[in-house]
């Protein structure tokens, strides 16, 4: 379970290093309570920090979207016009969430309505657990990783029902509702897509997939799952699924502003709100992590020569394009409507995520085929899933497009 | 089967998604919610008490008057002249011509004549209102189909130079109490001129963004064709007018029908629409923008030079003969009429204004019925509402 540094650049081994000499300070009968202290420390403090910086980047972008400039005047309060780009924001944002009243509604079911931010935050959190962030930079090195991943994950809706329901709110009941009719339908789609991953690399395992993922064709075309065909549409299946789980738009139902207010989130103000936002983020930020692990190659280089950068800044480097990929969504799309969300799950993801799981079992069949053949294994691969792709896109469009119209003639 | 449980709407019933009757002693419970009158997306203080089966609309009763400001008796106890600044006030997007159409119903009652640069000028101003009300309305209805903001921000853009325009012009972005009894109150220098001309030959590539984005976009589609039909009998019987009666395909737009002002002068056409549902309600306002567009690039072209008022108007000690008048105009929203019956006072006997914005509500329960939470908001935000309009 305990794996110690040993290859690498010094920068590369340097977490590791430092690790396992703070342990060495611990008497030994406490060193395993140490060593895994010091990762629950440390992935607090990395992500928190990276929260706390997601939230101004995302304010920041969508600012830049919509042609204005986001947050840019919080600077540090005893330098007199310091405005350092509006960084500081988020740490403004904490104090003045800490600071605010916490209102619970007189007929709210009280315990519940403390339990659910609580238990929010501690599910998205466990999910990190899994995740490798570097060579031999895993957590918790578990053998049904993904499964563990899953688990986590799906109970954070639990908390979102709880309170939903403990705030003794229509809008808030009714983004419960949507929240769990969500989550029951995109929870398929994103395991399923994550399967084929499992079945190539044969092994739950999240480490052993990025491991897996290493190495190049030709010294510069990586190995990684979303450069094959199967991958590249399980990677994509994938997107729109976490998309769907994390609650973001177009999928951001449970929370849909224009029609229920706050959703889930109307009757919590204060710190229980930031705890939501805060796991709405964490969330956010463990699914991309796990997609980067199992479609983008973990922490692995793209290229031979970059090598010499240690693997959890590429980790880190793929992590954030994700996420600006989720934030480049929300301040583009539209908000489905909840019976065409859960439609779009029963009757396209999931079809098509069993088509490239047939995919996918096709790919590793076929792993031994070489020259021509490994053409033949691509149009076949790509065949399977664009096919069926654009077959059940026409069944789902329903006749709707773009239309022509009459003018007066008077 | 189709029933609300309630007393049979007057309109009878739309054809539309099947809805349970709210007295249903065989189901679950309904879910009632107030929604409003503070809420996101109800465009000011408006509230839909909504009767929920899961998330399906059974019952929806819109509830307004949060907003009543006494606006006729008020008017009824002030100056013909001295509710021009108020009538800003009713449609506060588009006040440009609401001061328009309080102005012809005015020139109807006294016979005052307008000077044609002064006919061309509230062409002018009125189109540019119609490019800000639509813009705007556009913007709105994207945020209520659950976008972040960009779409609006953007529109927002085109609205603020039109804006700027406005405040240029009479001192005002949105209150612009510019018209008045035979003329208008300013006279457009050449540069505010050349820059609106300039504007409006910008505006079409706007359009064009705006579109390629977003028309053709997979979830709009989804969410809005099909959505809040509203066929052309029933709008007819409720009165409902503008673009959301020509979404419907009911050729009626007043500025062909009463042809008032210089508009027979004008060359443009009425787009209409096939199905009444909200993506023809949007596309109504994108079409009409183009349209307008066209007809302030004629109006700039045309501009014949002159006085802006007609020399026997007078503001102070206004008295019209008493008898009554019925002045009306196709304001962005619709038909908007104001009566005016006079007594030979200083101030109108009765005043009455036809808002638009309220008539064009009566329907929301047929058209919102059978659709989702989420569908009530989207057809709230097609029918373009002004609160300040609807409550007076």
């Amino acid at each position: 379970m305990s794996v110690t540094a040993e290859a690498g650049t010094f920068l590369e081994r340097a977490p590791l290093v430092l690790r396992d000499a703070v342990v060495q300070w611990f008497p030994a009968p406490l060193q395993w309570l140490a060593h895994h202290l010091i990762t629950i420390v440390a992935i607090l403090a990395v992500f928190g920090v990276f929260f706390a910086f997601t939230t101004v980047a995302e304010r920041k972008l969508l600012g830049r979207l919509q042609n204005r400039l986001g947050p840019n005047r919080a600077g540090l309060p005893w330098i007199k016009g310091s405005k350092l780009f509006g960084l500081t924001q988020p740490f403004a944002d904490a104090v003045k969430a800490l600071t605010k009243e916490d209102i619970v509604p007189a007929a709210a079911d009280k315990l519940l309505h403390f339990l659910a931010p609580v238990l929010v935050v501690a599910f998205s959190l466990m999910t990190f657990a899994v995740l490798p962030f570097g060579r031999n930079l895993i957590p918790v090195e578990l053998d049904a990783a993904l499964l563990y991943f899953f688990a986590a994950g799906s109970a954070t809706e639990l908390a979102i029902f709880m309170a939903g329901w403990a705030s003794r709110n229509k809008y808030s009941l009714l983004a419960a509702m949507r929240a769990l009719a969500q989550v029951i339908s995109y929870e398929l789609p994103l395991m399923l897509s994550v399967v084929p991953v499992v079945l190539v690399v044969g092994s739950l395992s999240t480490s052993e997939i990025a491991l897996a993922q290493g190495g190049w064709t030709f010294g510069f075309l990586p190995h990684w799952h979303v450069f094959t065909p199967w991958g590249f549409f399980g990677f994509l299946l994938f997107l729109v699924a976490a998309l769907a789980e994390s609650n973001r738009a177009p999928f951001d139902l449970p929370e849909a502003e224009s029609e229920l207010i706050a959703g889930h989130l109307t009757e919590y103000s204060g710190f229980k709100y930031a705890l939501f936002f805060m796991a709405e983020y964490f969330g956010l930020t463990a699914l991309s992590g796990l997609g980067v692990t199992l479609f983008l190659g973990g922490w692995q280089a793209p290229f031979a020569f970059l090598e010499f950068i240690p693997s959890y800044a590429w980790f880190m480097l793929k992590l954030i394009g994700m996420i600006g990929f989720f934030i480049w969504a929300r301040g583009t799309l539209l908000r489905l409507r909840i019976d065409q969300l859960t439609r779009l799950a029963w009757q396209f993801m999931v079809p098509l995520a069993l088509i490239n799981l047939g995919n996918a079992a096709f790919w590793a069949l076929t792993s031994g085929w070489s020259g021509p053949l490994q053409f033949v294994r691509w149009g076949v691969s790509i065949a399977l899933v664009v096919g069926p792709f654009i077959l059940l896109g026409r069944g789902l469009n329903g006749g709707r497009g773009p239309r022509t119209y009459r003018y007066a003639t008077s | 089967m189709i029933g609300t449980g309630s007393a049979p709407s007057p309109f009878g019933q739309l054809s539309g998604p099947t809805v349970r009757k709210v007295k249903d002693p065989f189901h679950g419970d309904l879910l009632e919610v107030s929604m409003g009158p503070q809420h996101p997306s109800t465009h000011g203080v408006f509230r839909m008490d909504v009767t929920l089966d899961g998330e399906v609309i059974v019952k929806l009763k819109p509830v307004f008057g949060y907003l009543h400001r006494n606006h006729e008796k008020i008017a009824e106890n002030t100056s013909y002249l001295g509710s021009m600044p108020y009538t800003d006030r009713l449609d506060y997007l588009s006040s440009m011509s609401t001061n328009w159409a309080y102005a012809l119903a005015v020139e109807k009652l006294a016979g005052l004549t307008v000077p044609d640069r002064a006919q061309y000028l509230r062409i002018i101003l009125a189109e540019l209102t119609r490019l800000v009300n639509h813009v705007c309305l556009v913007g709105f209805l994207f945020n209520d189909l659950g976008t972040s903001f960009t779409p609006l921000l953007y529109a927002f853009r085109e609205r603020e130079k039109i804006i700027d325009l406005f405040e240029a012009l009479s001192g005002s972005r949105m209150m612009c109490n510019y018209q008045r009894f035979g003329g208008c109150r300013v006279d457009p220098t050449p540069e505010w001129l050349a820059a609106a001309s300039r504007l409006v030959d910008n505006f079409p590539s706007f359009l064009d963004e705006y579109e390629s984005m977003l028309t053709g976009n997979e979830i709009m589609l989804a969410r809005t064709q099909g959505v809040g039909r509203l066929d052309p009998k029933h709008a007819i019987n409720a009165g409902i007018t503008g673009p959301v009666l020509r979404a419907s395909g009911v050729n009626y737009d007043l500025r062909k029908v009463d042809g008032y002002g210089f508009y027979p002068r004008f060359d443009f056409r009425i787009p209409l629409g096939d199905h009444g549902d909200t993506y023809d309600r949007y596309m109504m306002r994108i079409l009409e923008m183009r349209e307008s567009v066209k007809i302030l690039q004629q109006a700039f072209r045309e501009l014949p030079a002159g006085p802006i008022m007609d020399p026997k108007a007078k503001l102070r000690g206004f008295r019209p003969k008493p008898g009554e008048a019925y002045g009306r105009l196709e304001s962005p929203k619709g038909e908007l009429g104001f009566y005016l019956l006079s007594d030979g006072s200083p101030n109108p006997y009765r005043y009455r204004v036809r808002p638009p914005s309220l008539i064009n509500l009566t329907l929301l329960e047929e058209m919102c019925l059978g659709h989702t939470v989420a569908d009530a908001v989207v057809i709230l935000g097609s029918i373009d509402i002004v609160l300040g309009e609807v409550d007076r």
